[in-house]
């Protein structure tokens, strides 16, 4: 048997359902890995005492038909766990301990799934590095001097890393692909309305979205299909007919039609990408799939207008972080200076920099100038999509414009971050499914992924086409457990 | 003040100018948990204790609607014969402010839930129609305490997300007196809704009160105050006057009025100005987009139609038609939907206008100096109406009435029992009241003989005096009769 | 220069974050990179399209009007600064 950590999550299930594996053994496993990877920085929070004790009386009472009977998992630190400590990787909310469960991960705990910490993560959600963490950068394990993506950065690198045998992020511009494709694995941000909010730290409320992170697509399918609910707590959430995704996965793809969007050729795009692209639609050939030339015009548009929308809302959202109820609080001489100190002292520079963005874009004499401008747009972006979809099923894109770059490489200037995030944040605006998966490695050896788009609510499609061209690719990530002394 | 006119008018050094008002009334609507969340909107609970994680604006908490609060405020917008919005959106007003733990308040700001409609209210002069803007939903805040602790001011929640109605009439209102009167008419079609209980005690009434003045004649608007949170009809009438006064003081100097909020204190009887410019409000409103849209279809709103009792000024209608009553009566009886309902039942088995009399006279009286609602009466409807059966067929006189009124009170007794215990029918048989008529004239010789040579005023004399002798038990009307008989 | 430094300081105050004169004149500079970036929007007509505000294809779904939240103070003011076991605590305020 290959070590426990090495197994996919799906191999792991089944090992556990015939008695071969316990609970405590894998929970115990992904443990000792985890206290030996301190290094990677990917855990805020560990909760390895009650895992392994959750983990035990499992095993006195093993229920094997639950989906993910006993198995250990460490989330991104945006999901508020009862009774553990939630920090969305800032210090405003570095001491805060929620008495609630989001529903995403309460769905997880329900089919047997064992909370073994909390992952790191960009403050509020907001980066595409982990750098902007008040609890520090993590690195990426494929390279020390790497960044893992961000914002679930945290979480890619657990997962890539071994840590966990399957995690949960969040995608509000592109934070579960982009930092998947970074670590050489596979990430699903699902449709809009497809998986709850209710519980989760909010950053832009009409583009968050949680998501699976996993080694393969089938584990991704299976997290997919626990975390996805109709949740009456969030008034967003869809009610639609869901799929038994991992049942119902299949690579049977033939006939499908598959959209190639000019759009997607960007500027100054390595040489390498383009040929990793050329090589996906190739598989995507060889599966039996149609490849149809489309145009997304306003694809330029989109990450102007993320820069709009995004940092409106989390102006919004983030006004409860006020030093009253919760977290933080620096003391004042009146209430305003207390609200001021608290918030410039509790916040770190991004998210202040998104903050103050906001605030401008929504101020008296700016609104219609740019935020109703950039909800116009976004209307343009999703009619692209919208006529797009009208001849193909899907849409293949590379799922970032480079891969991962050094730590510090980025952080003096913001818009060059923000660039990473060009071919993952129209699909937010749009509100549809994507996947990254692993596609191939650039000459540095660093991992590269692809990203396919799906219809809203068409996960299943969309995880068949992932599933078909994932056998295609066979990819394998090179990681030498550097960290590991 | 002009007379036949309701209107407000400020003369100064041979100008007159007239006083333009506008009200933002915030009205809480009632209903069981608040209107993002399931928790108690109850009234006096503990501090903090009717508070859910979404009131107090946790990471991750979400708001969801409270089909009743939208059931409410359309009811109410039919009340006021308004357009209802089919489609509506809630927008956030963003403020930092240590009772709002959000750090926004969700409201309606483009496109209400209700738009245009109107209020009639009834002036001394006749009926005057006040135009409504709009009504839109949105959320209470919290309420601070600055009385408690002397370093700190203390924050309770319990207030925190109970659904407002945010009514907005026109400028149309011209004085304090339409002021109040449109108040309460307000709060009378609201009650008779059930939408509000229009406790303004308790805050759940209050209003901002937007002022201007002008020259009398001419068009154009002056600068306007809002006077923010006032919560009592005296207050706003009180700071009505202040402001208008204040500012037609300014103009006459020379100066300008700044458009600017207010607040009234109610110990020094003035308004004054509550924030200064550099902290101006911009309160970036945008859709929130934790929530959808608020659609509602014609077969909802249908239903709620169909709720809908009959409204104060129907009522009035058909208490004038059928009971020809007069305006002032009825509206008066209409006022408020129990005294209608006490006034239907009394004159259901009794006459109406001695009904109309006790009510608006006797009782009104008695529940004005007990400082009671009609609801809690000391006498009830069906027991008035035996009073006044009892008036109306002579068995007692009014005055005689009035004694028993008195003795109902206590523990509402049936008016009939009482008149048998104390013996206080009323005597109309001709012949004991001739004994006494006879013994009154044969004791009274010289005034007998006075009233006969011309001072006939002197009849009242005895006609009290017969009704003395009887004990308050004679028959006025017979006595008359029979006294002008044997004079 | 698409936003002068007085805005800053302006929209910093109404964000409620204290920024003094180095970072103001350092978020001067970032910001007015990131809007020259997103001034590209300005090459687009969009006269007459409609705002999207939501991706979600449904209407707002309502509650039941139910009382489900009970008396839970001590879990709510459980993780405040203050230590006061009734209330919220901030600094005086005066109206």
């Amino acid at each position: 048997m290959n070590s426990i950590t090495s197994q996919s999550l799906t191999t792991l299930v089944k090992n556990i359902k015939n008695k071969k594996l316990s609970s405590e053994e894998v929970t115990k496993a992904f443990i000792e890995r985890s206290e030996k990877s301190k290094d990677l920085n990917a855990y805020i929070t560990e909760d390895y005492s009650n895992a392994l004790s959750k983990a035990k009386k499992f095993d006195q009472n093993p229920n094997f038909d639950l989906k993910i009977p006993g198995i250990p998992i460490a989330v991104k630190d945006l999901f508020c766990t009862n009774n553990v400590k939630t920090t969305a990787g800032s210090k405003i909310l570095s001491n805060f301990i929620p008495t609630y469960e989001s529903t995403v991960t309460q769905n997880i705990w329900n089919e047997g799934g064992i909370l073994l910490g909390k992952l790191n993560c960009d403050e509020f959600a907001m980066g595409s590095s982990n750098e902007t963490s008040f609890f520090g950068n993590v690195k990426n394990p494929i390279d020390k001097d790497l960044v893992p993506g961000g914002s679930s950065g945290g979480s890619a690198a657990a997962i890539s890393g071994q840590l966990t045998p399957i995690t949960i992020g969040t995608d509000t511009g592109g934070s579960i692909r982009q930092p998947a494709s970074f670590t050489g694995t596979v990430g699903l941000k699902p449709t809009y309305g497809s998986c709850s909010r209710y519980g989760i730290v909010a950053f832009a409320s009409s583009l968050d979205q949680a998501g699976p992170m996993a080694q393969s697509v089938q584990d991704c399918a299976l997290l997919q299909e626990i975390i996805s609910t109709y949740d009456p707590k969030d008034s967003t959430s869809a009610d639609f007919k869901r799929n038994s995704l991992s049942k119902e996965l299949t690579r049977e793809i033939k006939g499908k039609k598959i959209g190639i969007p000019k759009e997607y050729r960007v500027d100054g795009m390595p040489g390498e990408i383009e040929k990793l692209w050329q090589k996906g639609i190739e598989y995507v050939k060889d599966c039996g799939a149609e490849i149809i030339d489309i145009s997304l015009p306003h694809t330029k548009y989109a990450l102007p207008t993320y820069y709009i929308i995004a940092p409106a809302e989390a102006s919004s959202n983030l006004a409860r972080y006020d030093g009253v109820k919760y977290g933080f609080r620096s003391k004042g001489e009146n209430l305003i200076d207390m609200y001021e100190k608290t918030r410039s002292e509790g916040f770190g520079d991004e998210v202040k920099r998104r903050i103050i963005i906001g605030t401008y874009v929504l101020s008296s004499g700016y609104y219609d100038a740019y935020y109703l401008k950039a909800q116009k747009v976004r209307k343009l972006i999703k009619n692209d999509f919208d006529e797009a979809y009208k001849k193909v099923d899907a849409i293949i894109t590379p799922s970032t414009p480079s891969s991962a770059f050094k730590i510090g490489e980025k952080t003096s200037d913001p818009v060059s971050m923000y660039l990473n995030d060009i071919f993952t944040v129209p699909v937010n605006l749009a509100g549809l499914p994507a996947i990254s998966i692993p596609a191939g490695h650039d000459t540095k050896g660093y991992p590269l992924g692809l990203q396919i788009i799906g219809k809203a609510f068409q996960e299943q499609e969309l995880l068949n086409i992932a599933y078909a061209l994932e056998e295609k690719i066979s990819f394998k990530n090179k990681i030498k457990d550097w960290w590991i002394k | 003040m002009s007379k036949e006119n309701t209107e407000y008018l400020i003369s100064r050094n041979k100008k007159i100018y007239e006083v333009i008002i506008g009200l933002e009334v915030h009205a809480q609507v009632i209903s069981n948990s608040k209107l993002f969340s399931s928790s108690s909107t109850k009234f006096g609970a503990e501090p903090n204790t009717q508070v859910s994680l979404v009131d107090a604006a946790f990471p991750g908490m979400l708001p969801v609607i409270n089909e009743f609060c939208i059931k409410q405020a359309i009811k109410t917008g039919l009340g006021l014969r308004a357009k209802i919005n089919k489609r509506s959106v809630f927008d956030r007003k963003n403020y930092f402010y240590a009772d709002l733990p959000q750090g926004y308040q969700i409201s309606q700001f483009n496109y209400p839930i209700v738009g245009e409609g109107s209020v009639i209210i009834d002036m001394p002069n006749g009926q005057k129609t006040v135009g409504i803007e709009r009504l839109h939903l949105e959320q209470d805040a919290g309420k601070s305490i600055h009385d408690m602790d002397p370093q700190n001011t203390l924050i309770d929640l319990n207030r925190s997300g109970v659904a407002l109605m945010e009514i907005v009439s026109k400028p149309d209102l011209r004085s304090p007196e339409e002021v109040s009167a449109y108040i309460k008419k307000l709060r009378s079609i609201m009650r008779y809704l059930g939408t509000c209980d229009g406790n303004m005690q308790e805050g759940s009434l209050r209003a901002d009160v937007n002022v201007s003045v002008r020259l009398k004649g001419t068009e154009k608007l002056g600068t306007r105050c809002e006077i923010k949170n006032v919560n009592s009809i005296k207050f706003m009438q009180m700071a009505i006057n202040y402001e208008a006064n204040r500012q037609v003081d300014l103009i006459e100097d020379g100066k300008t009025i700044n458009q600017e909020t207010r607040l009234f204190d109610t110990k020094k009887n003035e308004t004054r100005s509550m924030r200064n410019k550099e902290d101006a409000h911009d309160y970036r409103y945008f859709p929130d987009p934790d929530l959808l849209p608020l659609e509602v279809s014609d077969e909802f709103i249908n239903k709620l139609i169909a709720e809908i009792p009959e409204l104060p000024d129907d009522k009035k209608k058909r208490f004038i038609d059928k009971f020809k009553l007069s305006s002032y009566e009825a509206t008066i009886l209409v006022s408020d939907l129990e005294t209608s309902k006490y006034f239907e039942e009394v004159v259901e088995n009794s006459d109406v206008k001695l009904a109309t009399n006790w009510i608006t006279g006797d009782l009104f009286a008695v529940l004005n100096d007990k400082n009671l609602e009609i609801s809690q009466s000391p006498v009830s409807a069906k027991n008035l109406s035996k009073l006044i059966n009892l008036i109306k067929n002579g068995t007692i006189s009014g005055k005689i009435a009035k004694t028993i009124f008195e003795l109902m009170m206590d523990g509402d007794k049936d008016p009939s029992k009482i008149v048998e215990e104390k013996e206080l029918k009323q005597e109309s048989d001709p012949k004991e009241l001739e004994a006494i008529i006879n013994k009154v004239i044969q004791d009274n010789p010289d005034k007998v003989r006075d009233f006969k040579s011309g001072k006939t005023k002197l009849f009242g004399f005895f006609v009290g005096l017969v009704m003395k002798v009887s004990g308050g038990k004679a028959n006025p009307q017979l006595v008359n009769d029979i006294l002008k008989q044997k004079l | 220069m698409i936003i002068d430094l007085k805005t800053i300081k302006h929209i910093s105050k109404l964000s409620r974050i204290s920024v003094d004169e180095k970072k103001a004149q350092k978020l001067t500079v970032d910001l007015n990179s990131i809007f020259e970036f997103i001034e590209k929007l300005n090459e687009l007509k969009t006269d007459n399209v409609q705002p999207l505000t939501s991706v979600a294809e449904i209407t707002l779904k309502f509650r039941p009007d139910e009382v489900q939240s009970y008396n839970i103070r001590d879990e709510i003011i459980k993780n405040s600064p203050e230590d006061n076991k009734d209330f919220f605590v901030v600094p005086k305020v005066v109206e």
